[in-house]
């Protein structure tokens, strides 16, 4: 006798059982978020130590009030010209002798800051501020250290910031001894010494 | 002559859901692949704000995790409808972050305990006072490497 073929599996609900599970992981599934502004608190404060000695002119004040308004050196100021503001305080360049500045390309008005390593930006927010508002300030400061960083970046080494440290970032694990990884390294360790972020998060203020 | 006209009855061939399994399993693997289970359960409201300075946090055992915001609709009554920290999945007090942040490096390995950065997932409608509370118990415990968390996006959508 002829043996018969197997009969053929009916692979119809296949597809009911695959949208079932697809429907559990979309409903499981939350993409999570891994991104953000990273920042750097100072360390706790040494009651003996006597506080550093920071020159008016080197000083950009950032204050948000209660009522989320900006105060840009006590003249308030619209969220959107602030990154403008901080380039061109950040960039100044108005010291002289051992404080001059070769690389910096602005005003030199000696009423603001001398070098990018002396500018210090203090940002100043009320507890009655919000948050959202909070982010977006910051946001826009560290958008003045990244423009100047390309710029700087683009002249010594036709390369921008961001694409240097994104390309440091991802290079790989296991050929991390490579000269090419070392010279990248000293890179972007150059571009920010000569843009330092120097953006203080002051301490809290009383509420009132 | 009639070569073209075979299928003179009008009625349309029923079209082949053959390959309809392997499009789902298709998505099903796509979303296998991209879901992170969520290890803490959110008893406050967390939508982060938007951001375009971003980088790319550290690896996930580097992480810690501290969200602020206010508690959602089924813990207002108990914690109340401000804003309020939560620490792993549950709410905790501000003076908690201490003990919380240097439990959590000391169970890291050894070699990555200097690498710890603590991702601050605060909700966009909260005030910044808790944050600043939080901020000075991080420095207390010495843990200074920051971040805030954000979605990538336009930031003056969230001012508008």
């Amino acid at each position: 006798m002829a043996r018969r073929g197997a009969p053929e599996v009916n692979a119809g609900s296949m597809a009911d059982i695959a949208f079932l599970l697809l429907i559990f992981f979309l409903v499981t599934t939350t993409i999570e978020i891994d991104s953000g502004i990273s920042s750097k608190l100072p360390p706790e404060m040494d009651e003996e130590q006597p506080p550093v000695d920071i020159k008016e002119k080197n000083l950009f004040q950032v204050l948000v009030s209660k009522d989320n308004q900006l105060l840009v050196e006590e003249k308030p100021m619209e969220i959107k010209d602030l990154t403008e503001a901080a380039v061109a305080f950040i960039d100044n360049g108005g010291g002289l002798d051992k404080n001059a500045c070769a690389y910096c390309q602005g005003a030199k008005d000696p009423e603001s800051s001398d070098k990018p390593q002396k500018a210090i930006i203090s940002l100043v927010n009320d507890r009655q501020a919000s948050y959202r508002y909070y982010v977006t300030v910051t946001n826009e400061l560290v958008r003045a250290y990244t423009i100047l960083r390309n710029r700087e970046s683009m002249r010594k080494f036709n390369e921008t910031y961001e694409d240097m440290y994104l390309r440091f970032k991802e290079w790989p694990a296991d050929d991390q001894d490579s000269p090419e990884y070392e010279e990248l390294e000293d890179r972007i360790k150059e571009i920010r010494e000569l843009y330092p972020r120097n953006l203080s998060e002051a301490e809290p203020q009383k509420a009132g | 002559m009639s070569k073209f006209k075979k299928n003179k009855s009008g009625d349309l061939p029923a079209i082949s859901t053959a390959s309809l399994p392997d499009i789902v399993f298709m998505l099903l693997f796509f979303f296998m692949v991209a879901t992170v289970m969520r290890d803490d359960e959110m008893k406050i409201d967390n939508n982060l704000p938007s951001a375009n300075q971003v980088e790319k946090l550290e690896d996930k055992n580097k992480l810690v995790n501290i969200y602020i915001g206010k508690p959602s609709a089924a813990y207002q009554q108990q914690f109340g409808s401000s804003d309020v920290v939560q620490l792993g999945d549950k709410i905790a007090s501000v003076k908690e972050v201490f003990n919380y942040v240097n439990t959590k490096r000391s169970d890291m390995p050894e070699d990555i305990q200097n690498e710890m950065m603590v991702s601050l997932k605060v909700d966009e409608d909260s005030k910044v006072g808790v944050l600043t509370d939080v901020k000075q118990e991080l420095r207390k415990a010495n843990a200074l490497k920051i971040s805030y968390t954000t979605k990538q996006g336009d930031p003056m959508r969230n001012v508008r």
